[in-house]
């Protein structure tokens, strides 16, 4: 058990300062007269006082507790958190990108606007799209633009009863977000027994008045939904457009382009697929594609190419408008450019024949010992049930927990809501063998605890910095700021 | 699982009392257990208009954010305010104190959709 961490404020000794300010060099001029007398505080602030010294030492030691890919595994279901290489922090670091003003005049800065260029083309090379924009900075942000274009899409023919947006019920909660702040209205669409859509639900939802059926493919389940023709042809059908949900595109690279299977939008999560930070390091990028059919709606400005030169084309009359200042998370997407080029189509292809090998291992050897709903070949993902251990008052919430003692981050949990007691593993490509092996001894481990010892799960953790935490009791009374 | 014979319940396990034509909803035992501690409980307006199958309220666990559905067509007439302070009244007591909202039924409403004590409680076994 580590020692607890006192706040910054606890540190506090009267009197201490970090800092040494040179004397004023100007006339020193009474505050009144610089400022009306409301504007000025009684009181000074009540600011730890502190030496740099314990600064450094308080933050140090506080990140230290982070866990994170680069100290341990990480296999969180949906998410994508394979590891960052490190040559992606090099190429954004190079001054040329780092120091680059926004505002710079477009000759200057032809190198980032030909990466923005090219990067946009493989994307749509990989998604089998027709154009791309870089702008979204989240997937739940793609999502939202992606939205619009289809809405402008409809409105721009006159289409203007199309105000449903259709989500399966093993969606992403984003989904449903997404179409909300879009005012649309959501219809879900039920799961077969094989974990894909319904296909006689789907038809009975569908009408004249669907914008779009969203769709993640692998869904959550990790499971590709193999009617996807017949879905398509639905949806097309009745008028309605399909979007594609790329934040599993981690299982299909180089084998299957969203483009070829009937979608007519994606977004991409640079921040997951292309190995750009990721869960607090942060930022994101949610990159959208369309077919040829919505590429006027796309958000300004564009990138475009001309004999050999480069620049924004902000004459885009039809477009959806900016979603972002600027030009999107540009450091992000240089990242995912790099990662591309180093990895070249072949690499791509590898990393989801391995990512889905190291999930179908997994699976392989946790089912039996935890449930698996549908058992079948899995893509990036599986989802486990902690229906065996519940029989024991083990909850899922309880292995979650117990996985922290030996060094793991937890999986996904509760989600999809499809599934009870939810455990849902993504171990991503970069994963070795024994890597995956250790995991599998501690949940095999956690499962015989269950049974002989359910009290060691339940209370876990035992060996992080501070015990099992009242999650309730937080959310129902937060304290948010700390007061003496 | 407490089921109360004198209400009536949805396959959503939404638990509806009828009183003229004014019924009382909230959400079943089973259905709070499945949440896990409600943290936050968002209700609508009185005076809005649901239609049967809306979203009319939110109920926010620790696991998950849940919509609950409209199990009738009518109008809002009254909401249980209790819940914005102690969300967990719908954990507790779920027929009783945790009640979510009271609604006016629409000119025709027909609640012999209805699912009876007995029809919820095998329906339920089916869902295992």
């Amino acid at each position: 058990m580590g020692h607890p961490i006192p706040l910054i404020f606890e540190r506090s000794v009267p009197g201490r300062t970090g800092y040494s300010l040179p004397e004023c060099d100007v006339p020193e001029v009474p505050v009144q007269q610089l400022l009306p007398a409301g504007q000025i505080r009684q009181e000074a602030p009540r600011l730890p006082q502190v030496s740099e010294g314990d600064v450094i030492r308080h933050y140090v030691n506080l990140s230290s507790l982070n866990h994170s890919v680069d100290t341990g595994f990480y296999p969180l279901g949906s998410c994508t958190m394979k590891y960052n290489p490190k040559v992606n922090e090099t190429a954004t670091r190079l001054p040329g990108f780092a120091r680059l003003h926004p505002l710079v005049p477009e000759r200057c800065a032809q190198g980032a606007l030909e990466l923005m260029y090219n990067l946009e083309q493989y994307l749509a090379e990989i998604t089998g799209m027709d154009a791309v924009s870089l702008q979204p900075v989240a997937g739940a942000h793609g999502e939202y633009t992606g939205l619009k274009i289809i809405a402008a899409y409809h409105k721009a023919r006159g289409d203007h009863k199309r105000t449903t947006v259709l989500v399966p019920d093993s969606a992403h909660g984003t989904n449903p977000a997404s179409a909300a702040m879009v005012g649309m209205k959501i219809v879900e669409v039920k799961s077969d027994c094989h974990g894909c859509v319904c296909l006689e639900d789907l038809k009975a939802k569908v009408d004249d008045t669907v914008a779009a059926l969203m769709l993640t493919n692998p869904n959550t389940l990790g499971l590709f939904d193999i009617n996807i023709a017949e879905i398509a042809e639905i949806v097309h059908n009745a008028g309605g457009l399909l979007y594609y949900d790329g934040a599993n595109a981690n299982a299909i690279l180089g084998k299957v382009r969203p483009g070829d299977t009937g979608f007519d939008v994606v977004h991409l999560n640079l921040h997951k697929t292309f190995s750009t930070p990721h869960g607090g390091g942060g930022p994101g990028s949610g990159p959208v594609g369309v077919k040829a059919q919505l590429i006027p709606y796309l958000p300004a400005p564009r990138v475009v190419k001309e004999g050999d030169q480069y620049r924004l084309d902000y004459n885009l009359p039809d477009s959806i408008g900016k979603v972002h200042s600027f030009y999107g998370n540009f450091g992000v997407n240089v990242r995912a450019y790099t990662y591309i080029r180093m990895m070249g189509g072949e690499g791509l292809e590898r990393v989801s024949e391995d990512a889905v090998l190291n999930a179908n291992y997994l699976q392989a050897r946790l089912k039996g010992h935890y449930h698996l709903e549908y058992d079948r070949l899995c893509m990036h993902e599986f989802v486990l049930s902690g229906k065996l251990q519940k029989a024991h008052g083990v909850r899922t919430l309880d292995i979650a927990k117990r996985l922290l003692d030996f060094g793991v981050h937890p999986p996904t949990i509760y989600f999809p809501l499809i599934i009870d007691e939810a455990i849902m593993i993504e171990p991503t490509e970069t994963e070795g063998k024994e890597t995956l092996d250790y995991f599998i001894d501690v949940m095999l481990q956690i499962a015989r605890e269950a049974k002989e010892d359910p009290e060691n799960v339940t209370q876990a953790p035992h060996t992080t910095p501070v015990s099992r935490l009242d999650e309730v009791g937080a959310a129902r009374n937060p304290v948010l700021r700390w007061q003496p | 699982m407490n089921i109360p014979q004198d209400l009536k319940y949805t396959k959503e396990h939404e638990w509806i009392r009828v009183e003229g034509n004014r019924v009382t909803v909230g959400i079943t035992d089973y259905a709070q257990d499945q949440l896990g501690d409600i943290v936050f409980v968002e209700l609508p307006a009185v005076g809005d208009e649901v239609e049967s199958g809306d979203g009319f309220a939110v109920l926010e666990s620790v696991k998950a954010a849940a919509d609950v559905y409209a199990p009738v067509s009518g109008t809002v007439v009254e909401v249980n305010e209790d819940l914005e302070d102690d969300p967990a009244l719908v954990n507790t007591d779920p027929y009783g104190q945790g009640w979510l909202a009271v609604f006016e039924l629409a000119e025709g409403e027909d609640l012999s959709e209805l699912m009876t004590a007995e029809e919820y409680q095998q329906f339920l076994a089916e869902q295992e």
